[in-house]
């Protein structure tokens, strides 16, 4: 069926199997290979975008569920950031990418797009986030490297700067 | 995992798609949050032939608090219950449970309706709701009927809603006493291994993964009715329950959970 998504700001149209998940849509048919495949079974928030400025789990949701909506990836992130004017450091990324960068929130890097993503949004609830908040609003991510803490710093560094 | 071939219709309204529910019949399931379908459609554990999307049905979206109810209309998300000032007042209860499911982004996509419908007896929002004494309103081809939450839970993932009824909205009472929600589970983002949910100072009491179904913890009610202290009451918790077993737990140590918690959750309740 028809599905036309805007993603990242650039409105795409479609044609796609009712069955087929938004993280694949994303992955195969957009190329946008930066939210990754973790889990698939919704616990490991590998795949985490934004869908109409919320964190998703894109492994969950099928790919026609966000027909007519808006979807940001990693990929457009930084983009997002420049034009509201917020991004930051040498390369002009989002300041929560910069923080993960400054603080090395990561090691392997397979979770990041959607630790980064979860992370944005979680800021986005609650802007007020302490270590305490930020560790429980990261609890659908999860990371087999870091044992999180710089993550955490990399989050409550992202508060301060954002 | 790709879910196996299925139809996708999105209806405009909740008459649409009760008319498809009546034209489908049990080819169909209802897809609000799908938090819990999805992943079954994955497992192969449902293969529908057709999906009736429901989720962008704003009608069915409100949390309104008059004449000591709370009306929340079933797609409700469990973001929209976290973050609700007229729970905060009305019903705190549901609020808090609400931010106990899943974690922030299944939150952001499930809704109250779906949970209920789904009748998983591990999930959260059913006990709180058959703690608190709520009513369940159908919507079917003939109009609407409300179903006492006592009566709405049949057996595992199965709820008395015919296949041609769509749930519109969930009404629990306003105010009342002490409440508390206990969840025993050993990762963040789990289901509950067993969970209890205290409503109104221990007159609503409901367990989380007791049995087939949440189910009202009737002999601690009765207890507690009839003079006896938290911890006497929370002793006859596991009565009349029939517990799964499973890699978390045998039903022994789950008997066990459910009066430990309880008598936190009455504790707690005050």
């Amino acid at each position: 069926m028809k599905l036309t998504l805007t993603v990242n700001g650039t409105t795409h149209t479609s044609e796609v199997e009712p069955r087929t998940l938004l993280v694949h849509h994303l992955r195969d048919n957009l190329g946008l290979t930066g939210t990754n495949i973790g889990c698939d079974t919704s616990s490991c928030g590998a795949c985490t975008v934004h869908f109409e400025g919320q964190s998703v789990k894109s492994c969950t949701m099928l790919a026609v569920q966000a027909d007519g909506g808006e979807i940001t990836t990693i990929e457009g992130l930084a983009d997002q950031a420049q034009q509201a004017g917020i991004s930051t450091g040498d390369q002009d990324w989002h300041p929560m990418q910069e923080a993960f960068h400054q603080c090395h929130g990561l090691q392997c890097g397979y979770c990041t797009p959607g630790m980064v993503m979860a992370a944005t949004s979680l800021l986005e609830e609650n802007p007020d986030a302490d270590e305490g908040g930020v560790r429980e609003g990261l609890e659908g991510n999860l990371c087999r490297c870091t044992g999180y803490h710089n993550i955490v710093k990399a989050v409550l560094q992202a508060k301060g700067g954002a | 995992m790709i879910p196996a071939p299925v139809e996708y219709t999105r209806a405009g309204s909740a008459e649409e798609a009760i008319s498809l529910l009546t034209e489908h019949g049990d080819e169909a399931k209802l897809l609000a949050g799908g938090h819990s379908l999805l992943p079954m459609m994955k497992l192969r554990l449902a293969t529908p032939a057709q999906l009736i999307d429901v989720g962008r049905l704003d009608e069915l979206r409100y949390i309104n608090a008059d004449n000591g109810e709370v009306a929340i209309g079933a797609l409700t998300r469990h973001t929209e219950l976290e973050h609700s000032d007229v729970l905060a007042d009305a019903c705190p209860l549901l609020k808090h449970v609400a931010s106990l499911v899943g974690d922030p982004s299944v939150r952001h996509r499930g809704t109250l309706g779906g949970t209920l419908a789904h009748a998983d007896p591990a999930s959260d929002l059913p006990a709180a709701v058959l703690a608190l004494g709520g009513t369940l309103v159908a919507q079917g081809p003939n109009g609407r009927r409300e179903i006492a939450a006592t009566d709405f839970f049949a057996s595992y993932f199965e709820s008395v809603l015919a296949a041609d009824e769509l749930l519109v909205e969930v009404r629990v009472p306003s105010g009342g006493g002490g409440w508390n929600y206990q969840k025993f589970n050993r990762r963040a983002q789990d289901w509950a291994i067993v969970g209890v949910a205290v409503a109104d100072g221990g007159k609503g009491i409901a367990l989380v993964n007791m049995g087939a179904t949440p189910l009202r913890a009737t002999a601690v009610e009765a207890a507690l009715a009839g003079g006896a202290s938290a911890a006497e009451a929370a002793a006859v918790a596991a009565e009349g329950t029939s517990p799964v077993e499973d890699g978390n737990a045998d039903a022994t140590y789950r008997k066990h959970l459910a009066r430990v918690l309880t008598e936190r959750a009455l504790n707690a309740a005050g």
